[in-house]
């Protein structure tokens, strides 16, 4: 449902991506996995909205979307989770949650809280405490459940293992497979190559701006150039 | 009221106005060193206006609003791209921009200044302090207002929760330059003669001051901010020379003290339950 064609992007002189085609289809999780400075936030970014493409189509459920503005791709079903768990530092669990419902009827935002606290059982504890007191797995979920209060047809999140205590990454992702029940679409960017792969149903691989792979994720597990050059060898 | 106390408190009401100016434009992170240079266009346009043309002193104080409204959009499109530092150097410019251009504009009596307008009464200013008062006080008590915050915390974020973070932005710089302009207009209605350099950097400079030590986390932080600077200078009258070091002592103090300003988010929240339970208490 969303289709990217030939998209070209960058920063000033700068070019990023070049001439990308990518593809998430219905019911899918998808991931795209890269060396750092590969380009794959520029892909979210453009996707979302925060950055325009020079050149090439984006469209999302059969209608055009090159271009739009985040506050415009977020009502049409898109929503970003960024990188770093950005979240509202200054107002509390709760008040994240509701600002992450803004562009909802007020009636639907509180039955979507319940089913982010249903997922992420923590946030409901911590749902008076200020975001900025949270730890970082934590600030993750509340991140993702935010992104969730606008109830996205395709979440994309940019890194969310960054920074992460092992045995937190092991929990985020498996908290994204949970989404796999919450029928929305998933676009994952990673640097945990292995981690992402495992769970997604289709991977891309990107190289300085350009799928250079693309395949289910168990093909691209075992793929012999992926092993070697991004899950670190033999072992696995 | 004597004559010396009516013009401390009309000056208290105009330095609200632009201590509620600069808020404006910081709830959503913009620090702006150049409102003296909104409120000269407010002063001269309204007083043009009320002298030249005839026109009543309300209306031509929302035209001289408007018309700093405009300006102000203009100059807050190019100001979106820049940030903290940036910015204050940019609008620090566009305020003397304004001083020198109203120094050397003629039809408003370039460096001689100009000299007529009047009709300025307390009740007037107080009005436009208050209707200010309470479109913060309604702002801060609704959703557009959370979502200020929201840009304020993390521009990024906001645009993810489908916020148009450049329309808000836009529309507080907007509404910053307005309240501005509507403090010159006033000023000058009350002066009866306002020159360029009425409207300096000092000025500009002040307005942030207000914000900083009365809390920028909260309308009200402002107006007290206003309001200590407003009443401070007269006190302190007695030290005569030494007058000057001691209000700048005091200033340091204070930061060291309270960094975040006097008045602070909990401490308005804590005032407003207490009042609402007196309320409640009252009640069967």
């Amino acid at each position: 449902m969303l289709t990217i064609r030939g998209i070209e992007a960058g920063y000033g002189a700068i070019k990023v991506l070049k001439k990308l085609d990518l593809d998430v289809q219905k019911g899918e999780i998808v991931t795209l996995i890269g060396a750092n400075g590969a380009g794959k936030t520029t892909v979210l970014r453009v996707i979302s909205g925060l950055l325009a493409p020079g050149k090439g189509e984006i469209t999302f459920e059969n209608e055009r979307i090159t271009g739009l503005p985040p506050h415009k791709t977020l009502r049409r079903g898109i929503c970003l989770v960024p990188e770093g768990r950005e979240i509202l530092s200054d107002m509390t669990v709760l008040e994240n949650l509701l600002m992450g419902g803004f562009i909802r009827r007020r009636d639907e935002v509180n039955s979507s809280v319940k089913a982010v606290f249903e997922l992420f059982p923590i946030l409901r504890e911590r749902q008076t405490q200020l975001g900025k007191t949270l730890s970082g797995g934590e600030q993750q979920m509340l991140a993702i459940g935010r992104a969730l209060m606008s109830k996205p047809k395709l979440l994309m999140m940019d890194e969310p293992s960054l920074g992460l205590a092992p045995i937190l990454v092991n929990e985020v992702f498996l908290k994204i497979k949970e989404l796999r029940s919450a029928d929305v679409d998933i676009l994952l960017v990673e640097q945990n190559a292995r981690k992402a792969l495992k769970i997604a149903d289709r991977g891309y691989v990107l190289e300085t701006g350009q799928i250079v792979l693309s395949g289910s994720g168990q093909d691209l597990i075992s793929n012999e150039r992926i092993r070697a050059a991004y899950l670190g060898g033999k072992t696995g | 009221m004597s004559v010396y106390m009516q013009g401390i408190v009309a000056l208290m009401g105009v330095n609200i106005l632009m201590a509620l100016s600069v808020y404006a434009m910081i709830t959503t992170d913009q620090v702006s060193l150049g409102n003296a240079g909104f409120m000269a266009i407010g002063a001269y346009a309204s007083a043009y206006l009320t002298v030249k043309v005839g026109m009543p002193i309300l209306p031509a104080l929302l035209s001289g609003a408007f018309l700093s409204f405009i300006i102000g959009i203009g100059v807050g499109i190019p100001a979106l791209r820049l940030e903290g530092l940036y910015l204050v150097m940019a609008t620090f410019g566009f305020g003397e921009v304004v001083r020198t251009f109203f120094l050397n504009f003629e039809p408003t009596g370039g460096a001689y200044g100009f000299r007529g307008p009047m009709g300025t009464t307390l009740l007037l200013i107080y009005g436009w302090v208050f209707s200010m008062v309470l479109l913060f006080w309604l702002l801060s008590h609704s959703r557009m207002g959370r979502s200020l915050d929201a840009v304020r915390d993390d521009p990024e974020v906001a645009s993810s929760i489908g916020l148009n973070v450049t329309l808000l932005k836009l529309g507080t710089f907007g509404l910053g330059a307005f309240i501005a302009g509507a403090a010159g207009g006033l000023y000058a209605h009350y002066m009866f003669y306002i020159e360029s350099n009425n409207f300096n950097i000092l000025v500009s400079s002040m307005a942030i001051l207000y914000v900083i030590l009365g809390g920028m986390y909260t309308f009200w932080g402002a107006i007290l901010g206003a309001v200590i600077f407003s009443i401070l200078p007269e006190l302190l009258r007695f030290m005569a020379d030494w007058r000057l070091s001691f209000y700048g002592a005091i200033l340091v103090v204070m930061i060291i003290l309270r960094p975040y300003g006097i008045i602070t988010r909990p401490m308005v929240k804590w005032v407003e339950n207490w009042i609402g339970g007196l309320f409640t208490r009252t009640g069967p």
